[in-house]
This record gives C-alpha cells, structure tokens and sequence, in this order.
C-alpha cells in the first residue's frame, strides 16, 4: 500500500503559485488548519480558492487569524468563490477596493456545483437564484423554465487541489469528521484533481468501520496528521 | 414601543406560528430569538443551514466544542439527543427538497409580492448571500420578522430597491406593528398592536394595506 503520509510542508510543496484550492469547512470549523497555516507563510499566492465563506477573526485554535483568513490578510488570494464574506470585514474590504475579485453564488448552490464538478454532472439547475443578481454570474451557464418553473443552471467546479479538514483518518484515507464539521469537505474530496486530508488523528486500517466511513480512502491521495494545533 | 422590546415582541408573535413538531430554521439575530418563545408543549426540531438537525442552544464555555460544532455564524453550537449532522450538500437538499417548514429571517426591504432584499446594501454592506436565497426558495413558510420601518423610513414597499435576496417568496410579516400576510392580491393586514391606530400603520408602510376583515389585535 502507497504511503499517503506526509508533513504540512510536503503538501504545500505540491501547490504551485496560481492554483485553484478548494477548501472545506465553515468559518474555518473543520479546516485544513495546519496545512493552510504553512501555505499563509508560503510565500505563494495569485491562487483561486473556493470556500463557503471568508472566516474570521481570533480563531479557537488561538490564532489572530483564523484559517483561510490569513491567506487572505496576506494577499495570496485573487479570485474566491463562495457564497458569504461578511464573518470576515477584511475580506469586505478587499472586496470592496478590487483587491479580493469575488464571484458569490448561494450556499446550496456552491454545495451543489461541488457535488456537480464531482460526480460528472455538466450543472445543477435549480430555483434559487431566479430574479437576483446571481442571474448575471459568470458561474451560471443561463436560465431555463421546465414545467412552468424558472430555474438558474449552474456551472460545475473543479479544483486542482482540495484541503480536507478532518477528525479521523485511516492510513488508506477513509475518513471520518466529527459534529458539524463535515460541511464542504465531503463533496470537496470528490471534486480536485490532489485531494489532501488533514485530520486531527490518523488511525489504523479497519478502525473505522466500511459503515462509518464518510469519505472513502480512494478519494484521498495524501494525508497530513495534524501539526502544532 | 420602547425600542429594547421590539424584538422579544415580534419573536414572541413569530413563536405562536410555530406547530408540534415542526421543522424550522432562524435566522441569525432577532429570530433565534423565537425558540424562547415556544408555547406550552409545542416543541420544533431547528435546522441549520451548515448541517445540523436538531440544533441546541448555545453552549457555556466549559460544553463549547468549537473546533467541531458551530453555528450558521460560526460561533460555538450544540445538537439536541436525537438529532442529525449532514454535509452541506444534504443540508441544502433538506432546505430545497421542502423538508424545512417555516425559516424565520430579518430583512432589509419587503415588497407587496413578495420578494425580499436582505443580502446586500449595493457599496455599503456586502457580506453576501450565504444560504438565505436557497431558505427562501426551498423553506414551505417564509415568515420575515424585521422592524416596521428603518430610521422611520417604510421597509414594507411596493417594490424592493435593494437587490432581491429572491422573489415571489414570502408569506408573512411580523413587525412591532402588526402581523401581514402576502398574498397574490397583496399585504393584507390581519392583526395590529394596539398601540398603534391602523392609520400609523398604513402611514408607516408604503405598500398599500388590504386591512382584513377579521381584523384583530396582536395577541
């Protein structure tokens, strides 16, 4: 069996400058933190990142900036795709001067487009959206009425690399997340082409039951035990 | 109305809509507000929209597991003996699959068909739209608790300014100063507080007031 295991570092060293990250996790609860934090410091950047949101301040791992936020203080972001800024007012800030070129979709719709990129689905059509300024989206692919009823198709995403958040993995990368910290991540791992867990514990093989697995180890292609948090 | 018992008085309003059993989601703010406000023996599962069924009440310090159960705000939650997590994704297919009852959220401006700006003040306030467009889609009930009016101007109009959070969606609006359904012919007035003559009401709304028939005070 291929060794998936690798440091922090070793899994910034497989992003290159301009990459498009997805990374999952909501505020930054359920975030790859300690592989996000070494990226802050990378020195890399002009990246593409989707996440739900802009996370926030002082984060309960006791840093000032809490997860992708950095990434965001420290400029490395260009482009974002998600659906709310506003737990973050930096981010609004840098929104609101150009320096952040933010393109918004709903949160469903962003869980979706997710989901869409994959599983090989070419869109996702659905009502919300209709009559709002999501219609004029570079993310939405037209409008289109079915049975009597608008709805906004949606463009699939894709990454080039994935940050997973996680509580347990096992050293084929069978995951499981603890609470409400699945959010993103779980439709996240199906849809980049390097997918990279971070779990707070990496167990042994069978420890989590086939059952209990929430993100199978085929998806994962390396796994980062978590570092200093 | 003293300006600290508005929103304890519209989430209390709110609060009587709610069922046995039903499922709902609050928005952040004055509306969490109206799980304080249960009626005797009425119990309601919450959704929220980050993917917890069954969501608690905010937890002290010493329960708070932050790095693992939070909020649609992302601050520290809990979940209730017998409830659920879900990934986004099946989070939103409950709120658009029609499984969510009744969302309760705040708003910005609420015209007479129905359509709701509360995401964006255009260069002012941006936070974007999070999962409120998808809530007011997919929820079975859209019940707008908000203010009557914002530094006395009418946010109950004829048609939003604002950019819609989405259209053609709500059913009710609870404010300070009455309780008003939106239906296809427009705002019907059907309960008022009595503090307020229907005459300040319409005053305050620039949205033309059907007034019900049934007409009657806010219990």
């Amino acid at each position: 069996m291929r060794n998936k295991i690798i440091t922090a570092q070793q899994a910034v060293d497989l992003i290159p400058d301009g990459a498009t990250i997805m990374m999952g996790g909501f505020v930054g609860c359920g975030s790859a933190l300690s592989v996000i934090d070494a990226l802050s410091k990378s020195g890399k950047g002009h990246f593409h990142t989707i996440h739900n949101d802009s996370s926030k301040m002082n984060g309960p791992d006791g840093d000032e900036y809490y997860s992708w936020a950095k990434m965001i203080h420290n400029g490395q972001i260009e482009g974002y795709i998600g659906s709310h800024l506003g737990t973050n007012p930096e981010a609004v800030e840098k929104w609101a001067s150009g320096e952040l070129k933010v393109d918004l979709v709903p949160q469903g719709s962003l869980a979706e487009m997710i989901r869409a990129g994959g599983a090989g689905l070419g869109g996702v059509i659905t009502p919300t959206g209709v009559g709002t300024l999501v219609e004029d989206s570079p993310l939405v692919r037209g409008k289109v009425n079915y049975d009597g009823k608008d709805y906004l198709v949606m463009k699939p995403l894709r990454a080039d690399v994935a940050l997973i958040g996680a509580y347990k993995v096992d050293k084929l990368g069978n995951v499981w997340y603890k609470g409400s910290a699945q959010n993103f991540n779980r439709v996240m791992a199906t849809a980049a082409d390097i997918v990279i867990v971070e779990a707070e514990h990496l167990v042994e093989v069978g420890e989590i039951e086939p059952e209990n697995v929430m993100t199978p180890g085929i998806l994962v292609d390396y796994i980062v035990v978590r570092e200093g948090k | 109305m003293e300006k600290s018992l508005i929103k304890p008085f519209i989430a209390k309003r709110v609060a009587q809509e709610f069922t046995d059993g039903m499922v709902v989601n609050l928005g952040i703010g004055l509306p969490v507000l109206c799980t304080s406000f249960l009626p005797e023996g009425i119990h309601v599962t919450v959704h929220s929209e980050l993917g917890i069924v069954g969501q608690g009440p905010a937890p002290d310090e010493a329960n708070a597991d932050p790095m693992h159960i939070v909020d649609a705000g992302g601050s520290p939650s809990s979940i209730v003996a017998g409830g659920a997590f879900t990934d986004s994704a099946e989070s939103f297919g409950l709120i658009r699959g029609g499984h969510v009852d009744a969302v309760v959220l705040g708003g910005l401006e609420v015209d007479q068909e129905g359509g709701l700006a509360n995401w964006i003040i255009p260069g002012k306030r941006m936070p974007g739209m999070g999962g409120a467009m998808d809530l007011l889609v997919g929820a079975k009930k859209v019940i707008v608790a908000m203010e009557h009016t914002a530094k006395g101007n009418p946010k109950i109009l004829k048609k939003c300014r604002l950019p819609y959070t989405a259209i053609n969606c709500v059913n009710m609006i609870v404010t300070e100063m009455g309780v008003m359904d939106v239906t296809p012919e427009g705002i019907v007035l059907r309960e008022y507080n009595p503090e307020f003559t229907v005459e300040q009401i319409q005053a305050a709304t620039e949205a033309e007031l059907i007034i019900s028939p049934d007409l009657k005070p806010m219990a």
